[in-house]
């Protein structure tokens, strides 16, 4: 099962070394991680996406819980949450490739950043499985560099989680 | 008030009430131990090498109730401290640990004696802290000491610059702590309480099992209650023997893997597992899901994280110990389990009475047990290493009104010496015994030397099998090669202890025992028996 969490940490140094330390020892698995400051400059917010039994999760929650550096946790399913991701892809283009580039960047609503003579480079925010289609549309024309942040997520509506 | 970082680090442990400190000095620490020697009202005990400067930090911890705190300097002072610390950590202990640090603006650069300690020992320890603003020292020590010694307690670090510590700074120290990310649950929640009461009184055949968590929340009269009250029988995990008084009708033995035979018997037959305090580790209950099959369960424990890790619990109840179960006190539970009480009680007291027959020329460890707990003072400490003398001392050696205390967690070789002499610091008018084995004790016998220093009137009672002999067991019980596990060559220990001014005797037959530990309880001054063990004898195999 793959889980949304979302952790309010103390933005101070060695937090994230004390979070990613947990889940090697514990032996959870990461599938994306994204963190960063919030609009309370003390506080940092660490999105991720790990794939574990519910029970596990349970564990995951109280383990976490239990570090001082630790605020607040959230679990976040699909139903409740905005998430999106962010992608930078660069991908093999030449004079008689790039329209068609262009015109599956304009149905995913991509946009391109940068070009070079042969290659393009293009951004798009989405949810992660249009992310996954995106690339899979780009793959036959070369895929040269890709860059990910992992999801990122708030609740939907007036909650948050201050 | 203006002052250095150093003298406010040892204002503050003043503050803290702090009386003793176990430390080891080096370059990076030298401000504090400048400061130190200001100090009128802490005195610092200097010991051998760094673990176990954690270990009789954790041995007057155990006794005191407050955190105990030890001092070391950066790189290796502080590597050496990391098994000490992993050991408190398993078995939530409260303790400060200060390690020196080289400069802060050097920091990074690997220069001498410069390691990152806050990183080595984040995976076992509750929290830690590097003090990059001198300012931060009052708050820091203040919010290390409430994490380290509220909720389930523990170690906590702090790692001070030696620029920190010549740093000037305006002292206060803050009266209350605010640590948004810390707030352990003190009180039972109500709705549970009454599931548990309501429990209890639908149990046919109740178990309570209490672990290391009743010394930690210093409940051990609130468990005697429980127990009287309800009649309950009770077992013990090792960390926490000594909740009831062995001879006590309830008080049922200890269970796990090297267990009593009843005890383990009452655990496989219960319809109803109270565990109070227990984190239900493997070598106290080797197959949850076995138990969860036939029982139900009810988890007391301060630390919701234990709450479902190991076992699912049926009525789930976080809290303080004393008072979670002073509010179940005040429901009246009541149950009714006479007849099942009562054979327990039986079986038990038989068990309890089994004592293998004398065989001239050979001490029979069970029996050196026995004798040790008929003669000690009824409030002695009794303090266990690790091995078959760890489980000979648990199992045999009756526990009255003192405390039992050993490394049930790590398991870690030659912390009882030093935890002793932390004991023996925090209780001076209170006999203190050591049960070790001849392995143990000469990875820390260095500390006979600081025990001697400080006037410690500790007796050693010494399991000479010249092997390493419970890993000798576990290789004969799994038919492997005997290897690496013999010390054919022990020293003379009599001599050793003449060397470091410790009286000593050697007994090696049945009939010198009784004697032999009288002589050492009546002589004043630290004390160590040489008992001579066949390395054949078994820990694990029940009478």
């Amino acid at each position: 099962m793959k889980q949304v969490i979302s952790v309010l940490v103390e933005n101070q140094p060695g937090v994230l070394n004390k979070i990613t330390g947990l889940f090697s020892r514990r032996g959870f698995n990461i599938e994306s991680l994204a963190v960063s400051v919030t609009e309370d400059e003390s506080v940092s917010r660490i999105t991720m996406i790990i794939d574990i039994g519910h029970n596990a999760v349970d564990q995951l929650e109280k383990q976490l819980n239990k570090l001082i550096c630790v605020l607040k946790i959230k679990r976040l399913d699909n139903v409740e949450m905005t998430g999106r991701e962010l992608i930078l892809v660069k991908v093999s283009a030449t004079p008689s490739t790039r329209r068609n580039i262009k015109d599956l960047c304009d149905i995913m609503h991509a946009k391109i950043d940068d070009i070079s003579a042969a290659t393009l480079t293009v951004e798009l925010a989405d949810v992660p499985q249009q992310i996954n289609l995106f690339l899979e549309m780009l793959q036959p024309f070369g895929i040269v560099e890709v860059a990910r942040t992992g999801l990122i997520a708030v609740q939907k509506g007036s909650a948050s989680m201050n | 008030m203006n002052m250095t970082g150093a003298q406010s680090m040892v204002r503050c442990l003043e503050e803290e009430d702090v009386s003793h400190i176990f430390g080891y000095p080096g370059a990076t620490i030298c401000p504090f131990y400048e400061a130190l020697y200001h100090s009128e009202s802490i005195r610092h005990i200097l010991v051998r090498q760094e673990q176990n400067a954690a270990h009789m930090a954790s041995g007057y911890a155990r006794i005191t109730g407050k955190a105990g705190v030890c001092v070391v300097t950066s790189g290796p002072g502080a590597t050496n401290l990391i098994t000490g610390i992993a050991t408190a950590y398993m078995d939530s202990i409260p303790l400060i640990a200060i390690t020196g640090q080289v400069q802060s603006y050097l920091l990074g650069r690997d220069i001498f004696q410069e390691i990152d300690i806050t990183g080595a020992v984040s995976p076992f320890i509750k929290h830690t802290y590097l003090i990059k603003k001198a300012a931060d020292i009052p708050r820091v020590f203040k919010e290390a000491f409430h994490i380290a010694t509220t909720g389930r307690p523990g170690p906590v670090l702090i790692d001070v610059p030696i620029d920190m510590q010549e740093a000037e700074i305006d002292f206060s120290y803050p009266e209350e702590v605010n640590i948004r990310g810390y707030k352990p649950t003190v009180n039972g929640n109500l709705k549970q309480l009454k599931k548990v009461v309501e429990t209890i009184g639908k149990a046919e055949r109740p178990l309570i099992c209490v672990g290391g968590g009743a010394f930690c929340a210093k409940a051990q009269e609130q468990v005697r209650r429980l127990c009287e009250e309800t009649k309950i029988p009770m077992v013990t995990t090792m960390m926490g023997l000594g909740v009831l008084p062995t001879s006590h009708p309830l008080n049922i033995g200890m269970i796990g893997s090297f267990g009593h035979k009843t005890a383990n018997m009452a655990l496989s037959q219960t319809d109803l597992l109270i565990l109070v305090g227990a984190r239900v580790g493997d070598r106290a209950i080797t197959a949850p899901e076995k138990i969860s099959s036939h029982s139900k369960t009810i988890h007391i424990d301060i630390d919701p994280a234990e709450i479902g890790k190991n076992v699912s619990p049926t009525v789930p109840l976080v809290g303080d110990l004393r008072v979670v179960l002073e509010s179940l006190l005040a429901e009246h539970p009541s149950s009714n389990c006479t007849q099942w009480s009562e054979y327990l009680q039986k079986e038990a007291d038989a068990e309890k009475h089994t004592m293998p027959e004398a065989r001239p020329s050979t001490i029979q460890p069970k029996r050196l047990m026995a004798e040790i707990g008929k003669q000690i003072f009824p409030d002695a400490c009794v303090v266990a290493d690790v091995g078959q003398n760890q489980i000979w001392a648990a199992k045999y050696l009756p526990m009255q009104q003192g405390r039992f205390l050993t490394t049930g967690g790590l398991g870690t070789m030659g912390y009882a010496l030093p935890a002793a002499i932390g004991v023996k610091i925090a209780q001076p008018e209170k006999q203190t015994v050591v049960v070790c084995g001849d392995g143990a004790f000469q990875m820390t016998n260095n500390e006979l030397s600081t025990m001697v220093e400080q006037g410690c009137d500790v007796k050693i009672v010494l399991l000479n099998n010249r092997t390493l002999g419970m890993v000798c067991e576990l290789q004969r019980i799994a038919k492997r090669h005997k290897f690496g596990v013999a010390l054919p060559d022990t020293p003379d220990f009599g001599k050793l202890a003449d060397a470091f001014g410790v009286k000593s005797r050697r007994i090696s037959q049945d009939e010198d025992m009784a004697s032999a530990i009288a002589e050492m309880l009546a002589y004043d001054g630290p004390y160590l028996l040489e008992c001579v063990v066949s390395e054949a004898e078994n820990s694990k195999v029940n009478m």
